[in-house]
């Protein structure tokens, strides 16, 4: 596995979530063609891979399970990042569906409360809280804005580098081992989300 | 803190943006791109698109605009107009819409919402509702993109609003028909009383005309969003400077 990577070669892993071409055209905007795939070699000598995903917990992990993916992933060496249920499914489990997940990240995804929050789901610009100097979040004015629509949230453990307070804190992105993820749409969220795909791509 | 949204509202007829007042008579006033990285530019948190020829015509929007939009653009956008299937919302959010948004389709097929919601989760599902009082009393009106079929169904918007949520809306536009485009600000009365039994992200439209409309909206009504067209189209409000006018006046706001 990862025997030869190219020095920046992204791919992006299909596993059918509906925000796949946008995270793509993200990447194309910064000149970087981040290829489409579910082959399992083709993964592997990625340099950078993209977990994308909206939708519900249960039905992409059942995609994952069938493409084989669920064992693959945890197999990376080369930095991951998931991107909002993408980054859920890194953790051991989803109240969704009471889902079994990836495993990676020790935690377990739960919903977001009415009673905590006022109104569900969480949809709109939201300020990251940084809780040390992660790679992923280098150059980011304090407090920086970006951009959520999600129901379910990632506890704040260990691995998380930067919070979000929306009826409590939860992890807006995390880094575990080469396993990153971001709660918010980096591909929508404009400048912000843009300086971290670049600094995501930047890691070794 | 998550901030109040302001959301430009760009009608779409044939390709291109357009403005009507009251649903009728319009104007061709630019490119979809080219108005939609301009609000970007300015700072608008969110766009939506609204196919305004789709649903009278019996087709969905269409998805290769979509497309051209979702790769330019960095902020996040709903597309309306003629979905009425799960296929139909497939094809427009894999071609990179954030969030599809129903209307006629989810009166006629109620259980569409709860099929969408199933198939892509509550939080890209929006219903949008067209309301105006007809005889003392909130009422949903249909077709209202087609002056010919507009008409009021026997729905109180009250009721439909907590029907929708049930059946898996994540959010609601509630454009408030009879104070669109005559910008003399948001139905404030309609917008608390949705607001009161919505637990939702609830979208106010119809009536912005100065900045003080969007402090009212934000500050009495209570919503999460503020949608506008003309007063941006027009360029009477920069969406910079009312960013900062609602900042100034303690209301949460992205810069």
């Amino acid at each position: 596995m990862n025997a030869r990577r190219s020095p920046l070669d992204v791919v992006l892993i299909d596993g059918g979530g509906s925000n796949i071409a946008s995270v793509q055209a993200a990447f194309a905007r910064r000149g970087v063609n981040a290829e489409l795939s579910r082959d399992h070699e083709r993964i592997g000598r990625a340099s950078h891979v993209v977990l994308p995903g909206v939708g519900a917990a249960a039905p992409a992990m059942q995609r994952l399970r069938a493409l084989g993916l669920d064992r693959l992933i945890p197999t990376l060496t080369q930095p991951l990042l998931g991107v909002c249920l993408g980054m859920q499914l890194l953790f051991t489990s989803s109240e969704e569906s009471n889902t079994a997940c990836l495993g990676l990240i020790p935690g377990r995804v739960q919903r977001l409360l009415e009673a905590d929050c006022g109104r569900v789901p969480h949809i709109g610009w939201n300020q990251l809280q940084a809780l040390t100097d992660a790679p992923l979040l280098a150059g980011l004015e304090a407090a920086a804005y970006a951009y959520f629509v999600h129901s379910y949230v990632a506890p704040v453990g260990p691995a998380t580098v930067a919070t979000c307070d929306y009826g409590g804190a939860f992890s807006a992105v995390v880094s575990w081992r080469n396993f990153h993820g971001v709660q918010f749409h980096p591909e929508r969220s404009a400048a912000v989300g843009a300086r971290i795909l670049a600094n995501f791509l930047e890691l070794a | 803190m998550l901030t109040r949204r302001i959301i430009p509202c760009l009608d779409v007829r044939d390709g291109k943006v357009v403005k009507g007042v009251r649903f009728r008579d319009h104007v061709v006033i630019g490119e979809i791109l080219d108005l939609a990285l301009r609000y970007r530019d300015q700072g608008a948190d969110e766009l939506v698109f609204y196919d305004i020829s789709a649903s009278p015509q019996g087709r969905p929007a269409d998805a290769q605009w979509v497309e051209r939009v979702a790769r330019q653009i960095d902020i996040p956008f709903c597309v309306a107009g003629g979905i009425r299937s799960v296929a139909d919302a497939r094809r427009i959010l894999f071609a990179g819409a954030d969030k599809i948004s129903i209307n006629t389709p989810a009166i006629s097929n109620p259980q569409l919402i709860n099929d969408l919601a199933e198939a892509f989760g509550v939080q890209c599902v929006v219903v949008g509702i067209d309301s105006q009082r007809v005889a003392g009393s909130w009422q949903v009106h249909q077709f209202t993109g087609d002056p010919d079929r507009c008409h009021s169904v026997p729905l109180s918007t009250l009721d439909w609003v907590q029907e929708v949520v049930q059946r898996g809306a994540g959010e609601i536009v509630l454009n408030c028909m009879s104070f669109d485009g005559v910008r003399n600000g948001y139905d404030i009365e309609q917008l608390r009383a949705v607001r009161a039994l919505c637990p939702v992200p609830l979208i106010a439209s119809g009536g912005a005309g100065t900045v003080q409309h969007f402090l009212d909206v934000f500050t009495q009504a209570d919503v999460d969003g503020a949608l506008a067209a003309s007063v941006f189209h027009q360029g009477s409000i920069p969406i910079a400077e009312l960013k900062v006018f609602l900042q100034q006046h303690g209301v949460p706001i992205r810069p």
